[in-house]
């Protein structure tokens, strides 16, 4: 019954893309750049393109704050692009190695990037909506247990649900990985947790404020890395850095070449790596099938409207689908980034060994 | 290519976002809500233990209860029995001293009796003296008016004194 009622969903959805079909037949030379459409979305920019009505871009300009050695602290809104290439010696460069970025000229012409770029681009300002959010969200729910007892019910709704994520977190996945000591580590990882989970699903929304892709930049990602680098390192014992520097192998592997330290020192500043790639790929693959499977739609339109019309359908029926697979890679790749922090910070904290074999 | 370069103005703000975050909610977040929730889960433990335990007392208790009517019926029994027994007893000793106070009644009615027959019987015998004493004067009277029957008398006397003398000494 319920397959039914998708079934006439969809093809009640038929006509308007029809419709659509026949709205864009007088422009059907124009090809579609696919290619264009998904890296103008995966990548960062200096101003966020909401949507389009009649050929006219909506979009919200964002700060451009940079510092260069040639003129000096520079703020000014990134919309001065849409009237001049250049403004006060930069411009956004089009091609080459920084293609989308603000560029300035050197002495002989070439195109280069400003000593600091601390620009407010699309990323950053989804960063600050999503981190208001999670603020508020969970600042909001600790609320709740204000002027409220032990003995008092349990949570509904909204607070009921953080409480059921939280406490899965803590115990399945914090507690059984970093060992006897999780209460130092307990705020870093729901931290992380919810930073990441929150701005997956922020990600999968389609419109403002939600759609940046964020996590599936990689200096979000490495920055997230770089802070459970950061709790494994500055936080680790001695036993860690005497595995690290001198760990229980024959002597020869440690001396007189420190074969072993090598390879435990790479291990060391490999995990982040392992960390930022694993959720920036994910991400970014993500965001990037979704935006294919919707391109079906334009590139096949443009062939021939029967096709196109019968490829919507397609297309709507494998978007949904992938929607809903990102839904599940968003908690997945939160909940696996904050296991592996977990496992790393754990192994950052060796319990004594009281027996050696 | 440049996907896959960090950004270092994105990374710092990112570090920026999330270090905030970070404060905030080690500061006003998490850590209450895990405490409580930690809090919770011990009193749940805890109430679970004490149901427990009060269901133990509460078994307890009905053995206790069932023990106690147990006992109260027994001493109800004893003590009916011994009411029982009392209530005869009672009733012999009541039925002893009323036997015994009327044997004594009846002793002092015989005693009574006794007295007054013997008065009677001294009062009669007395009177019959009486009156035996006055028909022998008047007898003795009429047999001595004259002087020789009283020298008859004295000589009959005499001789019967005589006569219980020789019984007396051939004893």
């Amino acid at each position: 019954m319920r397959l039914l009622r998708y079934i006439m969903f969809l093809l009640l959805l038929l006509p308007c893309c029809g419709a659509l079909a026949a709205g864009s037949s007088h422009q059907e030379e124009k090809t579609v750049d696919v290619k264009k459409i998904i890296f103008d979305h995966v990548k960062d920019s200096y101003e966020w393109h909401i949507t389009t009505v009649n050929d006219k871009h909506i979009t919200l300009p964002l700060p451009v704050i940079i510092y260069s050695s040639r003129t000096g602290w520079e703020v000014f809104l990134s919309s001065v692009f849409h009237d001049v290439d250049e403004y006060r010696g930069f411009r956004i460069s089009r091609e080459g190695n920084y293609e989308g970025k603000i560029v300035e000229l050197d002495a002989e012409g070439n195109e280069q990037r400003p000593l600091l770029d601390l620009s407010l681009t699309k990323t950053v300002v989804s960063v600050f909506i999503i981190s208001f959010l999670l603020m508020l969200i969970v600042v909001g729910t600790a609320r709740w247990y204000r002027n409220r007892k032990p003995s008092d019910k349990a949570p509904r709704g909204f607070v009921g649900v953080m409480e059921m994520v939280i406490d899965m977190v803590v115990e399945s996945v914090i507690k059984p990985n970093v060992g006897s000591r999780y209460k130092r580590y307990v705020s870093f990882l729901l931290t992380v947790f919810f930073m990441i989970f929150l701005t997956n699903l922020m990600g999968l929304l389609p419109i403002f404020p939600g759609g940046a892709n964020v996590t599936g930049n990689i200096s979000v990602a490495m920055a997230l890395a770089l802070c459970t680098f950061v709790a494994v390192n500055i936080f680790g014992n001695k036993e860690y850095y005497k595995e690290v520097f001198w760990p229980d192998v024959p002597v020869w592997l440690k001396a007189p070449l420190p074969l072993m330290p090598i390879i435990e020192l790479v291990g060391v500043v490999v995990k982040p790596f392992a960390l930022t790639i694993r959720l920036f790929a994910n991400i970014l693959a993500g965001h990037t099938a979704l935006l294919a499977f919707v391109s079906i739609i334009f590139v096949t339109m443009a062939v021939n409207k029967y096709i196109g019309s019968a490829m919507t359908v397609v297309s709507v029926f494998f978007t949904i689908f992938m929607n809903v697979l990102e839904l599940l890679v968003a908690f997945i790749q939160a909940f696996v980034f904050t296991m592996l922090s977990s496992v790393f910070i754990g192994l950052s904290q060796p319990e004594h060994r009281k027996t050696k074999h | 290519m440049s996907l896959l370069l960090p950004d270092a103005g994105l990374l710092f703000w990112m570090l920026l976002a999330f270090g905030v975050v970070f404060v905030v909610l080690y500061k006003y977040g998490f850590p209450i809500i895990v405490s409580m929730i930690d809090a919770r889960k011990k009193y749940i433990d805890d109430a679970l233990n004490g149901a427990k335990e009060a269901n133990a007392r509460i078994a307890n208790v009905e053995e206790e209860c069932n023990a106690l009517v147990e006992d109260a019926r027994k001493k109800q029994v004893e003590i009916l029995r011994e009411a029982t027994a009392a209530k005869e007893q009672m009733m012999d000793e009541a039925r002893g001293k009323a036997d015994a106070e009327t044997q004594r009644i009846i002793a002092d009615a015989k005693k009574e009796i006794e007295r007054q027959r013997e008065d009677a019987l001294s009062f009669v015998r007395e009177e019959a003296a009486k009156v035996a004493i006055a028909v022998a004067e008047k007898i003795l009277r009429d047999e001595l008016a004259d002087e020789s029957s009283q020298q008859d008398y004295i000589e009959k006397l005499v001789d019967r004194i005589n006569g219980d003398k020789k019984v007396t000494e051939g004893k």
